[in-house]
């Protein structure tokens, strides 16, 4: 605030500052200035903004743009209609990247931004992406909340383990003695599951992906698109310049099928470059098997429900972790339960339905009134 | 239905004598049911045609120890046959429940007032809780006052007893009921107002309602027949403007300004609020009036529910979030992303006692720097304060014509006095309030995000849903016009520049500050926010003994009105009295360089009348 003088500040400035105003634009803009085709002759290049990408070169993030622009025309949807919500971190300059509309806002806090935007226009088809620090630390509080009352909201972490943009501090998903620049003879927090809490805090649809894994990422996403509801999906995204080759050990391509679980509804686990191996309840809890050893079929093997109502079965899937698991990606749950916003605005219909529209003449006249003659 | 007094044989006379205004405390445990004693008693005087104005005053502990010292609750009513805007500066008339509703507010009575006692609270053992050695009924400790000693829980219990089918601890709770029935006598009102209001709140419960019924007539029945009082009193209606008038609190008041500022804007309401003292009210307010469209979101704390307004600002709704100073603190860094993403926001803070938790339930004006400047780089918003619970509706619609004009968060700023007290209300007429523009973005050709109004230097409104208007806004800088993401050293500052004066430019915007009295003299008293009622009365009375003196009170605090260094600059010297230390006086002193006296109170309670006069008197 300019506090000299009299009068209003910033007055010494103001040619400046009529100038700037009445000048027209020599640049480029920030928009497309046009109106996109109906959804059915949408293409993906209809959702590649004119906003020059700044990842570094390599980086997972650009798997993940290019699959979800991909994506996007599949829906079905206006483009206008579509607004993607980050906060702060490599990730959250994703929707700068998308031609839709955007909203890049403070750490940890686009759940909460886009719990507004939901409830102000359930019309609107909603994302938000996050990273690891960004969901998990700072916004760790609005991540279990925005999930549990289930707003129609999609909801992508890149959890690429590390704190990027801030150069290279762990992040809570890091694996336990970690080294990093504030650790830098190993972390001594525990790590967190991100699926995990997504079950613990009742989300109805919980998925994960990997970033290279192109095909797969690309259908999980259309998938979390259709669902109704929160839609929640963690990606393993690798930061090749602060925590390089994260995921190899079961991502990269030559060892993949071997340890990755591709989970898919209404099949058993079965997986293995010979598709051989699968998972199979012991008790009350999972163990690898051999199919053809000790008379082993597949019968025996645990069958992928999404729609299980109970998330036990999820909760242990989200839990089963290379060396010992494969470790499983796909959708590990997806349940029906009504929606925040939806419900919110059930609550305003019924209140019109009952008492009629509100009527602010009878609203500001209520109460004990009197009239002084 | 029966009372359970008979009517005695011989009516003694009793004399009735006109009073101009009375001050009543009421006093008692948490438990007690004061707040809900004084607000029947306001409601009633003020329909009656009273002036009213009332200061509740309670502890922040739901129940404390009963009988304890600092489980004491009280509720201070002003009423008057003339105009008045303060709760009183002393009360004429204490009511206390025990022992240590006496102890705490015994020092504020006026000398040779009234104490209204209920003997049976004053048991050996609440005696010991208060901290009193000997009986102050008793030891004649209470010698310069009028005491009248009537055991209350007693004369309840008699009334009751056998009447109605309910337990003794509940028959206990209904003795609020009979004191009310004995204030109502002696201040000559009617109980049909309350009995009304019994009948309505209890009518899911015959018994409970039967029961407070009795109470209410038999307190009223005893008053009149009782030796005890052999004079009650009258005031007459008050002489204020004609028209159709309602009692309103602040809180009240600023929930229905702001349903009123969506129905004139034609916008959907959304309040995102997490609940805090004292602005929770708020929140319960708004969440009944769904058939107005309007949406409540309570979130899971401080930073979701002003993100969530956010959010809804971006898609067109009235953002608005609510809280009180230490939530304000929480909500600063998303403010700052409203102000640089340009999105109208408003964000009410009904302060109290800091810092940190502070003083949960009493008032302070402490927040005023944090309004203007409690956020990181240079983030100016427009700050508004009403002056007065009824003048808490004008400024909510105030706050969201601004926020839509400039494309701005602004800040409302309540506090615990008008929260919570009350006042009549001339109920405005529809066609008299203020329109509300919004105009939203909706032609491709020419849109830029970060464009303005020549005018305003307000930013087009796009909302998602609007075809051909995709962008993406952000907490990044942004480029001048375009709105991509931009460092240039030179656009930074312009920007920086930008938003400052697109608040300075609401200056143009808003009225210019009045004076009350002559525009130029000896002192002005400038105030802000709920000081306005003890400084208009102690301004006023020292006019009318010919002092020059005259007031100004701020309802504009980001930006101050146009003329306000003019009218600093017809006086000798500017006393700014505050519940803080110095906030306004060291904006004034700054901005016109002005040495301002500052006048500081920060005790959690409101100024005096008396001590504004005080203060006043020493530079005359």
């Amino acid at each position: 605030m300019s506090t000299t003088g009299n009068g209003n500040s910033g007055n010494g400035n103001k040619p400046i500052i009529e100038q700037a105003v009445s000048a027209d634009s020599e640049v480029g803009s920030a928009v497309s200035g046009k109106i996109a085709p109906p959804p059915g002759q949408l293409k993906k290049a209809d959702f590649i903004s004119d906003q020059e990408v700044r990842w570094c070169p390599g980086c997972g993030d650009y798997a993940i743009l290019n699959n979800v622009q991909k994506v996007m025309p599949e829906l079905g949807i206006p483009r206008e209609k579509i607004v993607f919500v980050s906060g702060i971190g490599c990730s959250s300059r994703f929707p700068y990247y998308m031609n839709t509309y955007g909203f890049h806002s403070i750490h940890g806090r686009a759940p909460a931004i886009a719990t507004g935007i939901k409830c102000g226009n359930p019309d609107l088809s909603v994302w938000v992406i996050t990273g690891d620090g960004d969901a998990l630390s700072i916004g760790g509080n609005h991540f279990m909340h925005a999930i549990r009352r289930n707003l129609d909201i999609n909801y992508i972490l890149f959890n690429n383990r590390i704190y990027g943009l801030t150069k290279g501090q762990y992040s809570p998903t890091s694996e336990f003695g970690k080294k990093t620049k504030s650790t830098p003879v190993g972390t001594i927090d525990y790590p967190i599951n991100p699926l995990s809490l997504a079950i613990a805090s009742e989300s109805t649809f919980v998925a994960r992906s990997i970033d290279i894994d192109v095909k797969h990422l690309g259908s999980v996403v259309e998938a979390a698109a259709k669902h109704k509801g929160i839609s929640f999906i963690e990606v393993y995204q690798n930061c090749n310049i602060f925590n390089d080759h994260a995921f190899d050990q079961f991502a990269e391509r030559s060892v993949r099928s071997d340890r990755v679980l591709y989970l898919e509804h209404d099949k058993p686990m079965i997986f293995g470059k010979d598709r051989d191996k699968g998972i199979r309840m012991n008790g009350a809890h999972p163990e690898v098997v051999t199919l053809g050893e000790n008379g082993i079929t597949e019968a025996d093997l645990l069958v992928h429900d999404i729609y299980l109502q109970d998330p036990s079965v999820a909760f242990m899937l989200a839990r089963m972790e290379q060396p010992d698991f494969p470790q499983p990606v796909g959708i590990f749950r997806a349940v029906e339960r009504a929606t925040y916003e939806e419900m919110m605005t059930d609550q305003i219909d019924a209140a019109i339905l009952k008492n009629g529209p509100g009527s602010l003449d009878k609203l500001i006249n209520s109460g004990d009134t009197w009239v002084v003659e | 239905m029966s009372t359970a007094i008979e009517t005695p044989a011989e009516q003694i006379e009793k004399n009735l004598e006109e009073l101009e205004a009375v001050t009543i405390r009421f006093a008692g445990d948490s438990g007690d049911g004061m707040q809900l004693t004084g607000t029947q008693f306001t409601n009633t005087s003020a329909v009656l045609g009273n002036d009213i104005s009332t200061l509740p005053d309670f502890p922040a502990e739901i129940r404390a120890p009963a009988g304890s010292l600092p489980g004491v609750s009280g509720f201070q009513l002003n009423f008057s046959s003339q105009h008045i805007k303060t709760p009183g500066d002393q009360p004429s008339v204490l009511v206390a429940m025990n022992p240590a509703a006496l102890k705490v507010n015994l020092a504020d009575l006026e000398d040779g007032g009234t104490v209204i006692v209920n003997t049976d609270g004053f048991t050996k053992e609440n005696l010991k809780y208060a901290n009193y050695a000997t009986n102050p009924l008793e030891d004649g400790s209470l010698a310069g006052y009028r005491v009248h000693k009537l055991p209350i829980t007693t004369l309840n219990m008699n009334a009751l007893k056998g009447n109605v089918e309910l337990s003794r601890k509940e028959i206990d709770r209904c003795k609020n009921f009979f004191a009310l029935g004995v204030l109502y006598w002696l201040y000559d009102r009617p109980i049909e107002n309350t009995l009304s209001w019994i009948s309505a709140k209890f009518g899911k419960n015959p018994e409970l309602a039967k029961a407070n019924e009795i109470s209410l007539r038999t307190g009223y029945n005893f008053a009149d027949t009782t030796e005890v009082f052999t004079t009650h009193f009258t005031i007459k209606k008050a002489k204020i403007a004609p028209g159709k008038y309602r009692k309103i609190t602040g809180n009240e008041a600023t929930a229905i300004g702001f349903v009123a500022a969506s129905q004139l804007a034609g916008r959907p309401l959304f309040y995102g609020s997490y609940p805090i003292t004292p602005a929770s009210d708020i929140l319960h307010e708004l969440a009944r009036h769904k058939s107005f469209g309007v949406k409540t979101f309570q979130a899971e704390d401080e930073i979701a529910a002003v993100c969530s307004a956010i959010g809804a600002s971006f898609v067109g709704q009235i953002g608005l979030t609510g809280t009180s100073g230490p939530g304000v603190a929480l909500k600063q860094e998303a403010i700052g992303l409203a102000v640089m993403t340009e999105l109208p926001l408003v964000i009410i803070n009904v302060q109290r006692g800091g810092p940190s938790t502070g003083l949960p339930t009493k008032t302070e004006q402490a927040d005023l720097f944090q309004a203007v400047w409690g956020r990181n780089g240079e983030c100016p918003v427009i700050v508004l304060a009403p002056a007065t619970p009824a003048d808490c509706f004008h400024m909510a619609i105030e706050a969201v014509r601004l926020a839509f004009k400039y494309m701005t968060p602004v800040f409302y700023l309540s506090d615990g006095y008008l929260a919570n007290g009350a006042e009549p209300w001339a109920i405005p007429e529809i066609a008299d309030l203020p329109k509300i523009e919004v105009t939203f973005a909706n032609d491709p050709a020419n849109f830029m995000p970060y464009s303005r109004d020549p005018e305003t230097l307000a930013r087009p409104y796009a909302i998602p849903g609007t075809p051909g208007l995709e962008h993406r806004i952000g907490g990044i800088e942004k480029q001048h016009i375009t709105g991509n993401v931009n460092y240039d050293p030179e656009n930074h500052h312009l920007m920086v520049k930008l938003r400052q004066e697109k608040i300075d430019r609401a200056a143009n915007d808003i009225p210019l500050l009045e004076v009350f009295g002559e525009p130029k003299g000896k002192v002005l008293v400038l105030g802000w926010g709920s000081t306005y009622g003890s400084i208009s009365t102690a301004v006023e009375k020292l006019q009318s003994e010919g002092k020059s003196v005259s007031s100004a009170h701020l309802r504009y605090l980001n930006p101050f009105p146009k003329n306000l260094g003019e009218v600093l600059a017809g006086f000798d010297t500017v006393i700014v009295p505050e519940m803080n230390l110095g906030q306004l006086a060291t904006m004034i002193r700054a901005k016109y360089l002005v040495d301002a006296v500052a006048f500081s109170k920060v005790k959690g309670r409101p100024f005096q009348i008396r001590e504004i006069v005080r203060k006043v008197e020493e530079y005359l």
